[in-house]
């Protein structure tokens, strides 16, 4: 059977990819020739722990599996766990943090992080936590792909010849009219002066931010939450918001060179919980929110297992 | 009576910072709220399946201009919302300090007077400043949302004194406290206080389980209302004996 998967990027790939591995015959089709949609913009944080903070128990339990599926398949993926700090004023947001999810532990943050200095006096470090590049993971996973033999059919409009699974993320909206963009904006940094071997999170009242270590000086600041569609330019409001975490963060982010800012779209169903659905004779693996890398795998073993299970009983 | 809407609950709610819109929904419903706020400052009009999903519950809209620090940008947003939500009812924030999100007085009365000019229906996030009040009331609001603490700060009623003086001077003007609100004992004493509602979003949105606090303010609300109504015992200095000494056993 021949499995027609739409859309190139986490969602997609990880499908197909869990596909082929069981020997399926798969093509995966994007209209963009180079696939840059929300997965574009991730911050490839793997933290089902953190994440419980908002998400639901089915976020933690299932997130769980993803470090581990995408240290098989992709390579760089770091398991230093995440560093959770707040600055001295908003220290009580440890505490609910903390009450709101599992698995972390209280640590002084320079511990880990000599760079952080005595700024923190009190963190919460997540063991088990992982982080990888969302942009060479996808480029991996699409080289793996070729080498399993799928085809991939970027930057055209190519008839689906096999069973859809539709992983096209907020596109899919047309068949999916629950579907919403929740918008994220995200900028790189680049500076010597700053060295960090994990994500760390900045818990503030108002806007909690992250910065992820991609290597090489480099550092992703993420991300806002914004109920819209514009998929437009990042706006200055949320590159003060940012920039200012980073500072927060570490003084010298504020001579750092700004390399890059860009604003996705997140495919959000009401509850904001990634799933699997069956809809007519379409599969659809939707609604990642802001739990792409963390929940395509488990997603995407879903998929595959259900369709090999009814494939064995039809035979 | 808010404009000549008369409505059963005495609680409006906020729609920000909650985990998704499923849950969202789940609390307004517990709570019995029949009016929610919504802001527009940094959605803009890009996040319309937001806006059909809490249109979805059912409840009044107000929507507010949260995030706005002067009186054109406020006055901007309320048009623009007008359009959105199709409503007259405007929360009008003005805020003067983005670390304290203190209210602007000045730019409100200047935003309120032309809002109620151009037809709006305004309730001004205020402090409880009695001067404040009566030109808010002067530029055409007939409700008026004195903050109970700074936003999101979970205090509850900081100046209780200045509260009270501003709920005798006010008499027969819908009060409803905004802002501040941490806990459901202090949106109860609120309503023990004779305010006409209360407006809270962060202590239910951020509560580990935020249907089951949204019920737990929808009783406060309703509970410190019905002892408002049923005359509360004035405090006293010694102690009274509920028992009368008269007609005592004697034991002896």
């Amino acid at each position: 059977m021949m499995f027609s998967v739409l859309g190139a990027g986490v969602a997609g790939l990880c499908t197909a990819t869990a596909l082929a591995e069981r020997g399926a015959t798969v093509e995966v089709i994007d209209t963009d020739p180079n696939p840059t949609g929300a997965s574009w913009y991730a911050g490839g944080m793997l933290a089902p722990f953190c994440e419980g903070e908002a998400a639901s128990d089915t976020v933690v339990s299932r997130g769980q599996a993803a470090r581990d599926w995408w240290a098989k398949r992709v390579p760089n993926v770091l398991t230093n766990g995440t560093l959770v700090v707040a600055p001295g004023r908003d220290r009580k947001e440890i505490d609910r943090f903390e009450k709101a999810t599992t698995g972390g532990v209280r640590v002084v943050p320079a511990r880990l992080e000599p760079d952080l200095g005595s700024r923190f006096s009190e963190g919460l470090f997540f063991a088990d936590e992982a982080h990888l590049d969302p942009r060479a993971a996808c480029q991996a996973l699409t080289v793996r792909l070729r080498d399993l033999g799928a085809e991939l059919l970027f930057g055209g409009q190519a008839a689906p010849r096999g069973q859809i699974i539709d992983c096209r993320g907020l596109a899919a909206r047309d068949l999916l009219p629950d579907l919403r963009a929740v918008r994220g904006e995200m900028l790189f940094l680049e500076t010597s002066e700053i060295r960090l071997s994990r994500p760390v999170r900045l818990l503030h009242p108002r806007f909690p931010c992250y910065v992820v270590p991609r290597g090489n000086g480099r550092f992703m600041v993420g991300a806002t939450m914004i109920e819209s569609d514009n998929d437009g330019p990042v706006t200055a409001r949320a590159m003060m918001e940012l920039l200012s975490a980073a500072y927060t963060l570490h003084p010298a982010f504020a001579e750092a060179a700004v390399i890059e800012t860009g604003a996705g779209l997140r495919p959000s169903p009401p509850d904001n919980l990634p799933s699997v659905l069956h809809r007519g004779d379409r599969i659809f693996v939707t609604g990642l929110y802001r739990h792409g890398f963390l929940m395509a795998p488990s997603l995407a073993e879903e998929v595959a297992t259900t369709i090999f299970q009814e494939g064995h009983h039809a035979s | 009576m808010l404009y000549g809407t008369g409505l059963t609950s005495r609680l409006l709610l906020g729609t920000a910072q909650y985990s998704s819109p499923a849950i969202l929904a789940q609390a307004v419903a517990a709570s019995g709220a029949e009016v929610i706020t919504v802001s527009l400052r940094r959605e803009g009009s890009g996040g319309a399946g937001f806006r059909e999903l809490i249109a979805a519950t059912g409840c009044r809209i107000l929507p507010n201009t949260a995030g706005c620090h002067s009186a054109q940008e406020a006055i901007t947003t309320a048009q623009m919302a007008r359009e959105l939500f199709r409503t007259e009812w405007i929360k009008l924030e003005v805020i003067g300090h983005a670390d304290t999100l203190q209210p602007d007085p000045f730019a409100l009365v200047e935003a309120a007077k032309e809002l109620c000019a151009d037809g709006f229906k305004v309730f001004p996030y205020t402090t409880e400043d009695l001067i404040l009040g009566e030109k808010l009331i002067e530029a055409g609001c007939e409700v008026l949302m004195p903050w109970g603490a700074p936003i999101g700060s979970g205090q509850g009623l900081r100046h209780r004194d200045a509260l009270r003086a501003m709920r005798a001077h006010f008499k027969g003007v819908p009060l409803i406290i905004d802002a501040g609100i941490g806990a459901p004992s202090q949106a109860a004493e609120a309503m023990e206080m004779g305010f006409d509602a209360v407006l809270l979003n962060t202590a239910v949105a951020k509560a580990r389980d935020p249907v089951a606090m949204a019920c737990a303010f929808g009783q406060a609300v309703e509970a410190g209302r019905m002892a408002h109504n049923a005359g509360l015992m004035p405090r006293r200095d010694m102690a009274f004996p509920s028992t009368p000494i008269f007609g005592m056993a004697e034991l002896a």
